[in-house]
């Protein structure tokens, strides 16, 4: 009874937010985009997928010939979830629409990271709901090798609104690869993704993302992660392909005593991309810790790069770090760090700084031999360079993979 | 009877700098032989670093008269990078930190492929910098580690004109004299006078790096000009007795 009746509050308070915008962003108009698309065949081998499909997939890290290196494996086409498999015990990997049949519990994790009725986008995913994955590590079971999900649009004007629901169980070790992706190169579409985070007592989860779009897709991921005591939320973000514009904001909620976030963002944005990428930590908790990166760089796009740390509980330390690189044309780098402290005893702060290459670094390796173009692509390769803690080696050599892929649309 | 011919590694004929508006450099003249070791003495401000940053090909110094002659070719018009591949070698006073870019990697960019990567780690402990392969490089450093690892990159550079800024400058007794080995090592000096080939030009303020790099020749720049040139101990005992002031006198 109580089920019914929370989901009947939902969807009220989503029409209720049903035209409501977003707090930054460029507005989207939703009714130009629509919301059905083919259903696609289930896949149980995955291998089985067209080549070029495989080939999207793989530019962000999903890898579907020899999943050795994955312990289990989410693919959404459009609205469909065509597979999804695992390969370790302790771990489940299936469509949310699935778990929900399975798990009546499941209802009680809806819409609590994130507020339905935080704009249209987060409505529009309650309203209209296409699928999107479970992932979960059950109490004290490690996972080494990463889970991989894949969500892939290949139908043009289409809205494609998937919820994801996160739990890593006490004591658990999750890692997530999650690569987002068109079938072409062109034709406009819309992704709209809601990820709620739960990382109980003593759980770890890195989430790695890569998103590679196309000019005329606009994207308007929600994340929210709710993180207990002990707990460590580390979120890798990458994005190195035009996109005609994205905006997010994830929040984390440190909720337990000595709970660690981490982000870090790498953003690029080509002419006619616009990015506005925040990210939030709210500690709210005594001891809770955070790290905030992000590098930003354009070749003639739009960047809004965000970052907030919140203070709300004694010894806190946050440091928010934000650079960004303006290369050629007539991009823009917004940096936006904030610091809100509520009370004595927290320890937070920022650096931010935006500007061009220094000239003074490409004579230092000039001088050593290299030519000015090998002098600008090795700077440039070391701002994109963030050495990230406690990501298992096979995942920080996917981060590598992609950035080095993008290296050539920089120079 | 194997007396090698010394062949002139660097001429610099009539040479005159500019740095903005304002000439620092007039007239200079100066040749080194391969396989020998000159010092340059001076005041501060008397042109000698724009001597070495105008040899090497920084941008920002600019040559209006004159010609710089390297192995037979004339690289007056040359940039940078290009120099530094037909063999010059330049030590920076306040290097950079270029964020991102580790210590290993710019070993490796100054190897340019031509060895393995053992020599990296053979390098590093060379410089006993063995820690700082994987650091960002000059970030946070001290004067003496920074001077090692400019000295570690031009060993893995191995240029044939080693130019050298005032290398014994904010550097402890004991860094030093690991310093002076660097050098010497970068110099050849372990080899037979006659079997060396590369050649070194060192600013010294003080004319300490003396006392554990010899040299062979000596000069003082005052004023954008060189007003001698000589034994280098002899013209450092004399700058100690008498000053610069001493020197001042025969440029006029």
């Amino acid at each position: 009874m109580r089920e019914i009746e929370s989901s009947q509050t939902y969807r009220d308070k989503a029409k209720a937010a049903s035209a409501k915008p977003a707090a930054f962003g460029r507005d989207i108009d939703l009714s130009s985009y629509v919301n059905s698309a083919d259903e696609q065949p289930y896949r149980a081998d995955p291998s089985k997928l067209p080549a070029e499909d495989k080939e999207r997939m793989l530019e962000v890290g999903v890898v579907l010939d020899g999943t050795n290196q994955r312990s289990g494996t989410f693919i959404q086409m459009d609205n469909t979830p065509v597979h999804s498999s695992i390969r370790q015990e302790g771990i489940e990997v299936m469509a949310v629409s699935q778990a929900l049949e399975k798990y009546d519990w499941l209802s009680d994790y809806w819409w609590q990271a994130v507020a339905v009725g935080a704009d249209k986008y987060t409505a529009n995913v309650e309203l209209s709901q296409h699928n999107g994955y479970f992932i979960r590590t059950l109490r004290g079971y490690k996972t080494v090798l990463p889970v991989q999900a894949c969500l892939y649009l290949t139908k043009a004007r289409l809205s494609q609104n998937v919820h994801n629901i996160i739990i890593a169980e006490e004591d658990s070790e999750l890692h997530i690869i999650t690569g987002c992706t068109t079938a072409s190169n062109e034709g406009s579409g819309l992704h709209l993704g809601v990820s709620e985070f739960y990382i109980e007592r003593g759980a770890k989860v890195t989430f790695t993302m890569i998103h590679n779009w196309n000019p005329e897709v606009a994207v308007r991921p929600r994340t929210g992660i709710i993180v207990e005591q002990d707990g460590v939320f580390l979120s890798n973000y990458l994005i190195m392909k035009p996109v005609h514009s994205l905006q997010m904001y994830p929040t984390a909620k440190c909720v337990g005593e000595n709970a660690v976030v981490r982000y870090n963002s790498i953003l690029l944005a080509a002419q006619g991309s616009s990015l506005d990428v925040g990210s939030r930590a709210i500690l709210n908790a005594k001891g809770a810790k955070t790290e905030i990166i992000s590098r930003a760089i354009t070749t003639g796009g739009n960047i809004v790069a965000r970052g907030c740390i919140e203070g709300n509980a004694p010894d806190v330390k946050g440091h928010l770090e934000c650079r960004g690189l303006i290369l050629q044309g007539a991009g823009t780098i917004h940096a936006i760090p904030e610091l809100k402290g509520n009370l004595a005893g927290i320890d937070l702060s920022h650096e931010a700084a935006v500007g061009k290459i220094a000239e003074e670094e490409v004579e230092y390796l000039m001088a050593r031999g290299l030519t000015r173009a090998e002098a600008t692509a090795t700077i440039v390769r070391g701002f994109m360079r963030v050495d990230i803690e406690g990501l298992p080696p096979t995942l920080s050599a996917e981060l590598q993979r992609a950035v080095e892929a993008s290296e050539k649309d920089i120079m | 009877m194997g007396v090698s011919m010394s062949e002139t590694i660097l001429s610099i004929k009539k040479l005159t700098v500019r740095v903005e508006d304002r000439e620092i450099l007039h007239n200079i003249n100066l040749e080194i032989q391969s396989g020998e070791t000159h010092v340059l003495f001076g005041p501060n401000g008397s042109g000698k670093s724009t001597l070495l940053m105008a040899i090497m090909g920084f941008p920002r110094y600019q040559i209006s008269k004159g010609n710089i002659i390297f192995k037979g070719m004339d690289i007056t018009m040359l940039p940078m990078d290009e120099r530094a591949r037909l063999g010059i070698g330049i030590s920076f006073q306040r290097p950079p930190v270029v964020r991102g870019v580790r210590t290993h990697d710019m070993v490796a960019a100054c190897l340019r492929g031509r060895e393995k990567e053992q020599s990296i780690s053979r390098l590093a402990g060379k410089a006993d910098l063995a820690d700082f392969l994987d650091r960002e490089i000059n970030y946070g450093f001290s004067g003496g580690e920074i001077k090692r690892s400019e000295m570690m990159q031009l060993l893995a550079q191995s240029p044939d004109l080693v130019l050298l800024d005032e290398p014994e400058s904010g550097v402890d007794l004991v860094n030093i004299a690991l310093i002076g080995e660097l050098i010497n090592e970068l110099l050849e000096k372990n080899c037979r006078i006659r079997d060396r080939k590369h050649a070194g030009l060192i600013i010294t303020h003080t004319g300490h790096i003396l006392n554990y790099v010899n040299a062979r020749t000596g000069y003082v720049m005052i004023d954008g000009k060189i007003s001698c040139g000589g034994d280098p101990h002899e013209i450092l005992a004399t700058i100690k007795e008498k000053g610069y002031e001493e020197c001042a006198k025969c440029v006029k």
